[in-house]
């Protein structure tokens, strides 16, 4: 390849304290379909929108068919001939799919629906596409949605078409359709980038692929000269060793936790958690593996009390705990702890104090109508000295500290509460390599007290080496519950897409 | 037959009741459309009134008039955008800062010195001005019965606000622009993204919005009373903001609902001559208990045509995360 | 590449406590200076107005005690306001519980005006409390039962109690010896609140409030509820908090000292009920609230100097001055200290051109 179409060099980005990317470097040409392979977090998403106008980058240089362009606002890259089509479809609900096809784009003062409707038809026939143009987005399925989105593009004439995980949400028919139109496009000489980090798409669709990790790209390799295996190793990271100890202790008789047939529907009726079942014995760390959004939420959030579920049950120490509010859950003696996903949103108050949110389960531990502050200020300090925290004081508002510490008040707070299960989404997210090995430390030593702790996580070489269990989840049930010394990563990936140990790999692939 | 032409009477006072909130209430849909709530129409009118007045008296040229009272609350819109939009301050104090600030205005102006000892409140609209926003009878349509009264024989200033009306319906329904506004004040990522320039299209159409305000305003100053009076818009700046839910963000409705509310002004004099006992009080809370008996309709029966526009009232932060 | 896109806008992760009061008080300097010049362009000395404005507001006993019954009354509404808007319920009903709640307080009265001032007076309060308190819990419930915006309906709900304080005047409470006036009687002299070292006994109510209110906010279990309801419901309720509770709990008390402040108005400057009883002031106490931060000891301050602004505007009316100009001038201040909140919270930086090619 002389010269690509689209060559990005050196791209970083920082938001706040954390470096999203750096020294991203990326290729595609034009009849090409390029996938961005990598885990969450691993910046994909944060590169495209850079690609598209969204963010700009902090430094590093994006070029378009040889010449240096700087993208301002998404304006600039539609100009460009850059389409993109976010995660969450950036549609106005209430208009229908010409109107929002048209938006920002139409050269006329009037609209012309006539006029309109017949270049989508024509866009229609030549990329093999169906749409309804007259039908209003809140009645559309999300493929059709994602379809609109497409055409939106192709309408706008653009030559680059950049999806963001377009695959997340869709039935694998609806997958089907997707790529026969992208497959389509690529014949008509567009230039396609593919987030994803399903690798068995990866394989069907791309020519190549770029892999990122941590920010940072890693390699690009041609589709075709490669193997699952070799791409799972280059995202998840080469085979290392993380030295993250698994200390094996006595384990409760009875579960602690019980989760038996949880079943639970999304507003539109997909099911999300099929009969999920489980246990989670004191003095055990569960690992829980899956892609992202295979019901791991909505688990967490159920469990919690914060959700109502739609079948099942869930028993902590043999008591019914299914369909009590958070509020009853802690009247009925239940010491569970919840380190949610969304640290600031609903584990913390950012704009409060770290005193102020230490408090936040105990608060109401004293009699009459006053808070305990000389109660709450040994308990931050107390937590602070514990836990390592770095703050200026115990009066700092949190959302100012780092992510890291933000996330041992959110801990610290759950710990000191003593709970019986302690249940951790996605603990370690935005933290840095040392941050992390202290949050492994906390849970290990909580198990050692006979916790029972649910681990989500994302790392598959961090849930392998700290859990005593794993359990492969998706579409919203178990898959297996492995023995994470002896399974294999690969075996792991399959079972996230869904296929049993013992089946063909091949298959999967 | 006579009660007919005492209805078609009814109807053509009632229309002129209406029309400085009908200006109003489409400049509020206009600014809520692209995702603004702006409470501070009462003080944009009261600067239109103001200074159209003002220019009425000096220059005697009705058309400089109504443009300059049309600027007035432009200028006033501007200061509101600027805050809300670029400094991405709370519309709501915003808008109420912006209804002291108008009010301050015209009672400003209203004690200018026109010349030596001679202060504006104290003037008349000259004759020229008068004249010219007289109501007029237009041959032939005006003998249609009820309604030949109601719409062709009235000012221009009246007929100015169905026009003015008609046709924010079509550019919000038909023209690209009215699409792209809509988009705005639904999901501005989304207009961002479709490569609208969303700052740009708040500030027109939010400057739009306090345009037809000071207009809207000047029609009590200069047409309707023809002199000047403290408050002279007389609260009419908050009915038009209840209005602008009652109508559904529909300038069509909008022509509706206006006269509704000067059918109901109408209503309180009319009844007297009826001699029937209700108080006029008890009338004037009829639009806001409709406001807010629509605001909880819309709300129960989620047609999305009917909500408020999504964004409303939300600052616009593009690399927000 | 234009000037406009050399300008990079990022939200600031926080600022410290003296950067964000010294953005404001640069913010009210620049206001001074910016309607001292719309004055110098309209012909006026802007030093002789902003002397008159304090002059004609503090400088004599009877001055000041005008002024402060305005701060007295800004201050109880901004307080009430502060309670919901600390919890984010945009409660704009202010002048409708204020009304309400002086209609509860004339209700108790005109119903047993032989009471003993020491029992009617506590009585009238009372009831003032619980109908502005119901006035602001009927928003609160729509928008738990229907999610409607309570922004709406608070601003609709204030023009229903006009009217119906207005309805009462000309109607079923019209003074019969009024000689024709639309007006309500004059409340019974058992329910007039005394003086208290020359300021109507308001003051005192006020300032334990202002006490109350403070250590609630700062120091209770429920000022702790508020806030963390109103930074974010999710972790409320992820907390065990009773959220229905809370809210309608924190709206009652809003509304309920906003009508306070009608009861004492009322009962002290007007010895009666009007339609015009507030003078818009519950609009003005949502800005003062605003501008206080919620505050409840900052809110006294600033009551104070927009009170020195509403008691000059006569003053300089009598003076043959512009009297409306303190209406500018109030609006220029605001806009300038609400502008100024942007330089709190983002973060300006200019971008160096990168040549292209």
């Amino acid at each position: 390849m002389a010269q690509p179409y689209i060559k990005l060099t050196n791209i970083c980005k920082k938001f706040g304290t954390v470096q999203a990317n750096k020294n991203v470097c990326l290729e595609v040409d034009k009849g090409e379909i390029l996938a961005l392979l990598g885990e969450n977090g691993s910046g994909k998403s944060t590169l495209v929108n850079m690609l598209s106008g969204i963010y700009t980058p902090d430094s590093g240089r994006i070029e378009i068919a040889g010449k240096g362009v700087v993208f301002h606002s998404p304006k600039d890259a539609i100009k460009a001939g850059i389409g993109m089509i976010h995660q969450h479809f950036k549609l106005v609900d209430v208009l229908t799919a010409a109107e929002n096809i048209v938006i920002g784009q139409e050269k006329s003062v009037f609209v012309n629906r006539k006029k309109t409707a017949e270049r989508i038809k024509a866009l229609s026939d030549k990329f093999g596409i169906s749409i309804d143009p007259d039908k209003k987005i809140y009645n559309m399925s999300v493929s059709e949605k994602q379809t609109v989105e497409i055409m939106k593009i192709l309408y706008r004439g653009a030559d680059v078409l950049i999806l963001d995980e377009p695959t997340a949400v869709l039935t694998p028919q609806e997958i089907k359709g997707l790529f026969a139109i992208l497959r389509e496009m690529k014949a008509q000489g567009c230039c396609i980038i593919i987030i994803t980090h399903k690798l068995a798409e990866v394989m069907e669709i791309s020519d190549r692929v770029t892999v990122l990790r941590k920010g940072e790209s890693i390699t690009t390799a041609v589709t075709k000269d490669s193997t699952p295996q070799q791409l799972t190793e280059m995202m998840v990271g080469s085979a290392v060793s993380l030295d993250i100890e698994c200390p094996k202790e006595k384990l409760s008789e009875k579960p602690v936790l019980s989760v038996d047939g949880l079943i639970k529907r999304s507003p539109d009726g997909v099911p999300v958690l099929n009969g999920m079942t489980f246990d989670v014995y004191g003095g055990e760390i569960l690992g829980v593996a899956g892609i992202a959004g295979s019901g791991q939420k909505e688990l967490c959030e159920i469990v919690a009390g914060l959700m109502k579920a739609d079948g099942g049950s869930v028993k902590f120490e043999g008591k019914e705990i299914l369909g009590l509010s958070p509020r009853e859950i802690l009247r009925h003696g239940v010491s569970m702890s919840f380190i949610p996903e969304d640290r600031l949103g609903m584990g913390l108050v950012a704009g409060m104090s770290v005193m102020n949110n230490v408090i936040l389960k105990s608060y109401n531990r004293n009699p009459g109508p006053f808070l305990d502050r000389k109660f709450a200020k040994t308990l931050a300090e107390q937590i602070v000295r514990d836990f390592d925290i770095s703050t200026p004081s115990v009066y700092h508002e949190v959302k100012k500290l780092s992510g890291g510490n933000i996330q041992k008040v959110l801990l610290g707070r759950e710990i000191w509460l003593s709970p019986r299960v302690l249940i951790t989404a996605y603990p370690v997210r935005g933290l840095d390599i040392g941050a992390s090995y202290n949050i492994y430390h906390v849970l290990n030593e909580q198990k050692k007290k006979g916790v029972a702790v649910l681990f989500i996580g994302e790392d598959l070489d961090v849930l392998k080496s700290i859990s005593d269990r794993l359990m492969v989840i998706h579409d919203g049930a178990v898959v297996d519950i492995a023995d994470p010394g002896s399974v294999t990563k690969e075996d792991i990936g399959m079972m996230m897409l869904g296929h049993k140990p013992g089946e063909e790999a091949d298959r999967a692939v | 037959m006579d009660f007919l032409n005492g209805f078609g009477l009814f109807l053509q006072t009632s229309i002129q009741c209406g029309t400085n909130i009908l200006f109003a209430i489409v400049g509020g849909i206009i600014c809520e459309k692209v995702g603004n709530t702006n409470l501070g129409i009462e003080g944009m009118m009261l600067m239109g009134a103001s200074v159209g007045f003002m220019t009425a008296c000096l220059t005697a040229n009705p058309l400089l008039a109504v443009l300059f009272a049309g600027v007035a609350g432009l200028v006033g819109a501007l200061i509101y955008a600027f805050i809300t939009i670029t400094l991405r301050g709370n519309q709501v104090v915003t808008g109420l800062v912006l209804t002291i600030f108008g009010t301050g205005v015209a009672g400003f102006i209203g004690n200018m010195q026109m010349s030596e000892g001679v202060t504006f409140s104290s003037q008349t609209v000259p004759t020229e001005v008068k004249s010219a926003f007289a109501a007029y009878e237009i041959p032939g349509l005006c003998e249609i019965p009820v309604i030949g009264k109601a719409l062709f024989s009235q000012s221009i200033y009246v007929q100015l606000a169905i026009v003015v009306a008609v046709l924010a319906y079509f550019y919000m329904k038909k023209t690209r622009f009215g699409l792209n506004m809509r988009a705005v004040g639904e999901n501005p990522g989304a207009a961002d993204a479709s490569g609208i320039n969303v700052a740009l299209y708040k500030y027109v159409h939010v400057l739009a919005g306090g345009f037809l305000c000071g207009i809207g305003g000047a029609y009590s100053s200069i047409a309707s009373l023809s002199q000047w009076q403290e408050n002279v818009t007389a609260g009419a700046g908050w009915i038009a903001v209840a209005l602008v839910i009652f109508s559904t963000w529909n300038p069509l409705k909008a022509i509706m609902a206006a006269y509704l509310f000067g059918m109901l002004r109408g209503l309180k004099y009319e009844m007297q001559g009826w001699g029937v006992q209700i108080s006029p009080q008890l009338i004037e809370m009829v639009p806001y208990i409709a406001t807010i008996v629509v605001l909880i309709i819309i709300t129960i029966r989620k047609k999305r045509e009917n909500q408020p526009p999504k964004a409303l009232g939300d600052p616009y932060f593009r690399e927000e995360r | 590449m234009s000037i406009a896109d050399r300008i990079h806008i990022t939200k600031r992760a926080g600022s410290s406590g003296w950067q964000s009061v010294l953005t404001r008080v640069l913010a009210i300097v620049a206001a001074l200076v910016a309607s001292g010049l719309i004055m110098l362009i309209m012909g006026y000395d802007p030093l002789e107005i902003y002397g008159r404005i304090i002059t004609s507001s503090v400088t004599s006993a009877r001055k000041l005690r005008e002024t402060l019954n305005k701060t007295i009354l800004l201050t109880v509404l901004s307080l009430g306001i502060s309670v919901a808007f600390r919890m984010k319920f945009w409660n704009i009903g202010a002048e409708g519980q204020f009304y309400m709640g002086a209609f509860g307080a004339a209700l108790v009265a005109f119903g047993f005006p032989e009471l003993h001032p020491a029992v009617l007076l506590p009585l009238m309060g009372l009831s003032a409390l619980v109908f502005g308190g119901i006035w602001a819990i009927i928003p609160a419930l729509i928008k738990l039962k229907f999610s409607t915006s309570e922004t709406l309906v608070t601003l609709m709900m204030n023009y229903l109690a006009i009217a119906f304080i207005a309805y009462l005047e000309s109607g079923p409470w019209k003074d019969p010896k009024g000689l024709g006036v639309a007006k309500i009687a004059m409340f019974p002299d058992n329910a007039s609140m005394p003086e208290v070292l020359g300021v109507h006994a308001g003051w005192i109510i006020t300032l334990v409030l202002v006490v109350v209110m403070t250590v609630m906010m700062k120091y209770s279990k429920f000022g702790y509820q508020v806030d963390v309801l109103g930074e974010s419901e999710t972790t409320a309720r992820y907390a065990g908090m009773n959220t229905v509770k809370v809210t309608l709990i924190a709206v009652a008390i809003s509304g309920g000292l906003c009508g306070l402040g009608g009861y004492m108005q009322a009962s002290a400057i007007e010895h009666s009920i009007t339609s015009q009883l507030s003078g818009g002031l519950g609009f003005t106490a949502v800005i003062t609230a605003w501008l206080a931060k919620l505050k409840p000891p900052v809110i006294v301050a600033v009551s104070f100097v927009f009170a020195m602004l509403l008691k000059s505007e006569v003053s300089l009316q009598a003076l043959n001055m512009p009297s409306a100009i303190t209406g500018i001038i109030q609006g220029v201040i605001i806009f300038f200290v609400l502008g100024s909140e942007f330089f709190v919270n983002y973060r300006i930086s200019f971008r160096k051109a990168e040549k292209e090619g």
